[in-house]
């Protein structure tokens, strides 16, 4: 699959390395080039410097095309706006957005938008660890992380 | 009118100022808390601190019974999810945003928000028209901008001097509707003739304005 990543933070360069790892064309943008220490020395996806929610600076990264548009900035407007130019703009068939914010997450995911809360996720599996010891229905993903070779 | 203005920055502040002495109930809401403080002591209850797109904060700005809310931040993100938010929240009847990067005014109207402003495509006509030799003037927009109503100065240099309407090869989608000659509209016919100081009002397609005004613009 070819996968544009919006966003070098911690979330951002790990999906970008899990997916190279696995395979996957991986393209990721972000405005500071620093972001993309990051990603280590093996990551052979392209790095493009840029806005996200700049048509050209998307275009430039080659999302169309794409089949997957990942946003994970630290700004939940700026993971909107580009998510929705992804998929109005750029018809990009997979695009996820993530929200920090509980209610803009539930009312974007309202207009067709894939959502992912990360404050909702984290403080509902905070709560079934504490009150039945289960990771209820999430899954503990670290392994994959320490055991990433690139 | 209630009029909710999202970011209190100088756009913001002296468009709520304007509001508010036309007669509008203004509310001017600004995320930036020393922003805010300077603000309110001049004044008060009309500004409120918060960010404007959180829906908690929408709604106790009263965003439920809004005649109108523009978003004139900074940030073109920011704008976008604010006037999005007051639409799938409260259904406000008009939403309209600035936009700093002017291209974004398309992507913003395919993504429902009402009306867009950009003062850099604003000033960029301007500086075009004074450039261009600023015989074309546009009077108004019809269709969201797509045709223009345009006033053509005719200068003593202009080519179209003594030449008759049917002469000039004008762009497919123009038509001359009237010409204002010592104060008087005249209704043109195909043998009217142009003299200096007429003033050619017309219908045209936006993007065969260039091609309209080359037709009269002083060699």
């Amino acid at each position: 699959m070819k996968i544009v990543i919006l966003g070098c933070g911690r979330v951002g360069s790990s999906f970008a390395r899990l997916m190279y790892r696995d395979g996957h064309q991986v393209i990721i943008i972000d405005l500071q080039s620093e972001a993309f220490r990051r990603l280590g020395t093996r990551f052979k996806g392209a790095r493009i410097v840029g806005n996200g929610i700049d048509e050209d600076v998307l275009r430039r990264s080659g999302i169309e095309g794409a089949d997957v548009f990942v946003a994970a900035t630290q700004g939940d407007n700026r993971n909107i706006m580009a998510a929705q130019i992804a998929k109005h703009v750029f018809n990009v068939p997979n695009v996820i957005a993530r929200i920090y914010d509980p209610i803009r997450a539930d009312r974007y995911r309202q207009l067709g938008l894939t959502t992912l809360c990360t404050t909702t996720i984290a403080s509902g599996l905070m709560r079934d660890l504490v009150t039945d010891g289960s990771w209820g229905l999430a899954k503990d993903y670290s392994q994959d992380y320490l055991d990433l070779d690139v | 009118m209630y009029i909710i203005i999202v970011g209190a920055g100088n756009v913001g502040y002296y468009l709520g100022k304007a509001l508010d002495s036309a007669g509008h109930e203004v509310l001017l809401l600004e995320k930036d808390r020393y922003r805010y403080r300077t603000l309110s002591e001049e004044l008060g209850e009309m500004v409120m601190q918060g960010d404007g797109c959180q829906a908690d904060i929408q709604r106790e700005a009263g965003f439920g019974r809004a005649d109108a809310v523009v978003a004139v931040t900074g940030s073109d993100d920011d704008n976008l999810v604010v006037c999005q938010m007051a639409k799938i929240e409260f259904n406000i009847p008009r939403a309209i945003s600035r936009v700093n990067d002017p291209r974004n005014e398309k992507l913003f109207k395919k993504l429902g928000i009402d009306a867009t402003v950009s003062a850099t495509k604003i000033i960029y006509n301007l500086i075009e028209q004074e450039v261009g030799g600023g015989e074309v003037i546009p009077l108004a927009a019809l269709n969201r901008g797509n045709i223009e109503i345009v006033d053509v100065e005719i200068g003593v240099r202009s080519p179209v001097l003594t030449r008759e309407i049917r002469t000039l090869a004008l762009p497919p989608e123009a038509l001359i509707i009237s010409v204002i000659r010592d104060g008087h509209a005249l209704l043109p016919g195909a043998d009217t003739r142009f003299e200096a100081g007429d003033s050619v009002i017309a219908l045209v397609n936006a993007d065969q304005e260039h091609a309209l005004r080359d037709i009269f613009e002083e060699g």
